[in-house]
């Protein structure tokens, strides 16, 4: 790893996350010859997140095979990335960015990918010892220390991390409880039946849940977490607390600069701002998604790839406009969750497989158009719900219907009269 | 130090020194060989990995879990009998040699 920066560059990437690192590969795949420059602040090569919260909590993925690119491959592909060095300020009419440690660089484009951070907790309690986030690689060192002292967890925010984070820790056999200010877990993004089925293998593996709950604090008298005091009188104890209550976009740097910002730095279809020569990528950008019928922010591996693409491929010549089918996944325990498609605003929901199994998937219409499945444990309809959702005319309810829900045979375009 | 050797899809070979311990998907990755995306990391997800192994060496793979059968069963190229995810392949010193395949296309 190091700190290489060129005075001036032909492409500068801020961030060296998934989306920034993507954008650099696919433009050398695209036979971009110019020089690339990279700036990332955390002192690290690019490396894969999704495993923190997962694999790498419970030792089976290991530091070393989170690392995306090796430096020698960078090396090889003329790939320059300044890493450990934040950017402080983008001059856009010199088309330059300013480093914290006083140096800069020169672009004729610049990619933003500076990706999301954790919301903190702003409530009482924050500094206490023993609460944690979980984004990045250090967070993931922190937390794995505290969780192997600790006996008793609670997890503030029933999302994704939260989730799987409340799945490792009782798999540690810790005491967990996991508090949500919703109904439901994994509310926004998830259908109530899929909520309701984490909800059950979560208590069945021992997880406690407070839903509708209000935290009224973080509590420890002497600078150490004791426990989390909710609102009605409840405080349950604790000596490690992840906050698990969502992302923001890292935009402030496009903001300073004078470019709009609206949950992320908005972007056009072709991922560009309103200067021509800045584009902003991944996490931290808001983007029309076709599969949204309107703007959105997305945290995801998928989304930061696919945008990568694009935008290299556009910087290349080859402008194209982003409609990449959102997917997603999260393992909690032994569960796998696959995501295709978004089902916001889902009025219809046909269910495949076996949920006493845990093995099964439920397809989402809207307006008698199929629009998302969600799978357990079912890697295989996940990957014909992408194929299905990416066909120029996914198929109606009827027709998905006339064809048994059978996914393969709707993957093949196959339609059967209704 | 296991080496292994990538076939494209009209059989030109690019042949890498890989760790033993790695997965197949990662060192392929890692050495940029081109055809094998593995978006998902290794967590079974993606299906971006898929090779066909030389039947050469099916002895000393490990087997298909339920998981990635599935998975095989819907991937971007055609699924064979010598079809696997490299994620799930980890590479040992008795897989030296080893040859595979990378489909025409994975997504």
């Amino acid at each position: 790893m190091t700190q290489s920066l060129a005075p001036q560059a032909d492409v500068v990437i801020l961030g060296a996350g998934q989306a920034g690192l993507q954008a650099a590969l696919s433009l050398r795949e695209e036979g971009f010859a110019g020089t690339i420059q990279m700036i990332g602040d955390e002192a690290v090569l690019p490396y894969q997140r999704p495993p923190l919260s997962k694999g790498f909590l419970l030792g089976a993925v290991t530091e070393d095979a989170l690392v995306l690119r090796p430096q020698a491959m960078l090396d090889k592909t003329d790939i320059r990335l300044a890493a450990g060095v934040a950017a402080t300020r983008i001059e856009r009419a010199a088309r330059r960015v300013h480093l914290a440690d006083g140096r800069s660089c020169g672009y004729e484009h610049l990619v933003i990918a500076t990706g999301s951070r954790v919301r903190s907790w702003t409530g009482q309690g924050g500094e206490l010892a023993g609460v944690a986030t979980l984004r990045t690689l250090a967070d993931a060192r922190a937390l794995g220390a505290l969780l192997e002292a600790a006996g008793d967890v609670v997890v503030i925010g029933a999302g994704f991390i939260g989730l799987e984070f409340a799945a490792v820790a009782a798999k540690r056999g810790k005491q967990v409880h996991v508090v949500e200010a919703a109904d439901r877990v994994m509310a926004r993004a998830v259908t109530p039946a899929i909520s309701a089925f984490f909800r059950e293998r979560h208590e069945i593996a021992g997880v406690q849940f407070r839903f509708g709950a209000a935290v009224e604090g973080i509590v420890g008298p002497a600078g150490r977490v004791t426990g989390v005091a909710l609102a009605g009188g409840e405080t349950l104890p604790a000596d490690l607390v992840l906050v698990g209550i969502g992302g923001i976009a890292n935009a402030e740097i496009a903001a300073e600069a004078g470019l709009a910002v609206d949950n992320g730095i908005v972007v056009d279809a072709l991922l560009q701002t309103a200067d021509p020569a800045v584009s902003a990528i991944g996490d931290c950008c808001n983007h029309p998604n076709p599969f949204a019928g309107g703007r959105m922010r997305l945290e995801s591996v998928q989304n930061a790839i696919d945008q990568g693409r694009v935008v290299a491929a556009r910087i290349a010549g080859k402008p194209q406009p982003y409609h990449a089918v959102p997917w997603f996944w999260s393992d909690q325990g032994d569960l796998k969750l696959q995501m295709a498609g978004l089902t916001t605003g889902f009025d219809a929901q046909v269910a495949i497989g076996d949920r006493d199994a845990a093995r099964f998937s439920l397809i989402a219409f809207r307006a008698g158009q199929l629009i998302g499945v969600e799978s357990v444990n079912r890697p295989g309809d996940n990957m014909l719900a992408r194929r299905i959702l990416a066909l120029p005319a996914p198929p109606t309810y009827g027709e998905a219907e006339a064809a048994g829900f059978d996914l393969k045979a709707l993957a093949a375009g196959v339609k059967v009269q209704a | 130090m296991p080496r292994v050797t990538f076939l494209d899809p009209r059989g030109r070979p690019a042949t890498i020194d890989a760790a033993a311990g790695v997965s197949l998907m990662l060192a392929a990755v890692r050495a940029q060989v081109p055809g094998v995306l593995g978006e998902c990391g290794g967590s079974l997800a993606c299906a971006t990995c898929h090779v066909y192994v030389d039947p050469a060496f099916a002895a000393g793979l490990p087997p298909v879990s339920p998981a990635e059968d599935e998975m095989l069963d819907a991937t971007a190229s055609e699924r064979r009998a010598t079809s696997r995810l490299s994620c799930q392949i980890v590479l040992t010193d008795a897989l030296d040699g080893l040859v595979v395949t990378v489909p025409d296309a994975q997504i």
